[in-house]
């Protein structure tokens, strides 16, 4: 991978962080998909050389200084996520699209548990199952999200 | 005999990484709730991440734009007989207020009480709305260079938004009264009665907590901030009581109210300068804490002065005649 391929790693994640801190309406929040998370998971499970834990750190770092939230919260939760896809990027190489999904889902899942564990520590929070849905969405989605940049990586000859 | 080559032939998993990652982030963390240099730091940082906010507002901005290029002549018209209404509604009102400011000048010059300043402010208008579904946050286009501090109160055309919480060169974020980590103290406007409002994490409601079963509140009462604490100036509307529950057997009532701003409907916002408390950094406990009730030249206690000042030394020479 030579320096576009860098260059277009660090533009598809910036571009899922402006996603993820898109303006919504309230009632719509909690339907936003993990764009970051999925995005990490899927350059982690693809180029697994190039891409993991740091990057995960760098971009959590970029997340809690716009959210505001406590510095090293989302870096954290990032991070651990990179470190679980890289635990398992190679079971993805077999599976099927659709289980490939549902580790997906379970994966991100453990990450916005840690994140509400995280929230829980530093102040009041109320707590239901709704941080569970970016993930489920996330999951969802990740099939043509696979799809879709497996050809644009192949057609732009990056990995 | 060659070894088999292995099927993946990366190197190890990078457990090292993620330590060295997890005890960074731990560290900042713990840094952030215990250091106070960090908040600079991270005040300097958050100018980074600036581009991308102004990035992510655009669409938004653009929607809004495009709404009202190719709004049709009917609604403009509608709209600019309303605004029309409201100004006259308004002129009616500042005509009033002049003649009662006047009167209220008079009375206070034959009372021999020192006039309340006017609370200066500059506008304000919002970047985004909080991402986060579960924190109540705002971040505006005002920051270090405008003179924003922390802990500066922020109204919009109808009342109390929150209290900047973070300042960046030219950005700051608001805490909404609403989120669960903001609590205000308020009065009742009809009464004087004194509370806290909380917020509960919901934008429509607020919880008033410890409110005595006896206490004289009804559905539909005002809330207004009382000034004390000396962070918000007295007097501007917070919230309207929307539910009282009485319950016999209990010592408290449950009481509920809807903050009469509107985050989610506003645009632009006012960020207040009230006069600044004196410094108690300097004084002693028992000192600084009725200072900080009371404070000379607070508005909402305009002859406090002379009455806190006279106890406050009474009472503090009582206790070191007192003390062995």
């Amino acid at each position: 991978m030579g320096l576009f391929g860098y260059l277009f790693v660090w533009f598809t994640l910036l571009l899922a962080l402006c996603l993820q801190v898109m303006p919504l309406p309230d009632a719509w929040l909690v339907w936003r998909p993990d764009w970051l998370g999925v995005l990490l998971a899927y350059w982690c499970v693809a180029t697994p050389q190039r891409v993991g834990v740091i990057h995960g750190f760098v971009l959590g770092l970029l997340l809690d200084l716009i959210e505001g939230a406590p510095l090293g919260q989302n870096a954290l939760t990032l991070s651990l996520l990179a470190y679980l896809f890289l635990l398992l990027y190679q079971r993805f190489r077999v599976y099927s699209i659709w289980q490939q999904a549902v580790l997906v889902f379970v994966l991100l899942g453990i990450g916005q548990l840690v994140e509400q564990w995280l929230r829980t520590i530093f102040g009041p929070v109320s707590v239901s199952l709704e941080f569970l849905i970016p993930a489920l969405i996330g999951a969802l989605l990740w099939p043509w999200l696979f799809t879709m940049m497996q050809a644009v990586r192949r057609r732009l000859g990056i990995g | 005999m060659r070894p088999i080559k292995p099927l993946f032939s990366y190197g190890p998993v990078p457990t090292y990484r993620m330590l060295l990652c997890a005890v960074l982030a731990f560290g900042l963390m713990f840094a952030e709730h215990r250091f106070s240099a960090v908040e600079s730091a991270r005040s300097h940082m958050t100018s980074i991440v600036a581009p991308i906010q102004w990035l992510v507002s655009l669409p938004s901005e653009g929607v809004r734009w495009g709404a009202m290029a190719f709004s049709d002549k009917q609604s403009l018209i509608d709209e600019n007989g309303r605004l029309r209404e409201q100004l006259l509604t308004l002129s009616n009102r500042v005509q009033r207020m002049a003649s009662l400011t006047a009167e209220n000048v008079h009375l206070r010059e034959l009372l021999h009480a020192p006039n309340p300043d006017d609370v200066p402010y500059i506008t304000a208008e919002l970047l985004s709305l909080d991402s986060d579904p579960f924190t109540q946050q705002m971040v505006i286009n005002r920051g270090r260079r405008d003179g924003v501090y922390i802990g500066q109160p922020v109204m919009d055309a109808s009342g109390l938004i929150g209290q900047v919480v973070s300042v960046s060169a030219y950005t700051s974020r608001v805490l909404m009264v609403a989120d669960a980590n903001h609590a205000v103290p308020v009065e009742i406007n009809r009464n004087g009665l004194r509370f806290i409002a909380q917020g509960t994490g919901q934008l429509d409601t607020l919880d008033i907590p410890s409110v005595p079963a006896t206490a004289d509140i009804r559905e539909g009462d005002l809330l207004v901030t009382s000034g004390l604490g000396g962070r918000f100036p007295q007097g501007y509307p917070v919230a309207r009581v929307t539910e009282v529950k009485r319950e016999s057997s209990q010592a408290f009532m449950e009481v509920t109210a809807e903050p009469i701003a509107q985050p989610e409907r506003s645009r632009y916002f006012l960020l207040l300068f009230p006069p600044s408390p004196p410094d108690a950094s300097g004084l002693g406990d028992p000192e600084s804490m009725a200072r900080q009730i009371v404070w000379p030249g607070d508005p909402a206690h305009p002859d406090a002065h002379r009455v806190s000042e006279a106890a406050l030394k009474a009472a503090l020479r009582l206790q070191a005649e007192g003390a062995p």
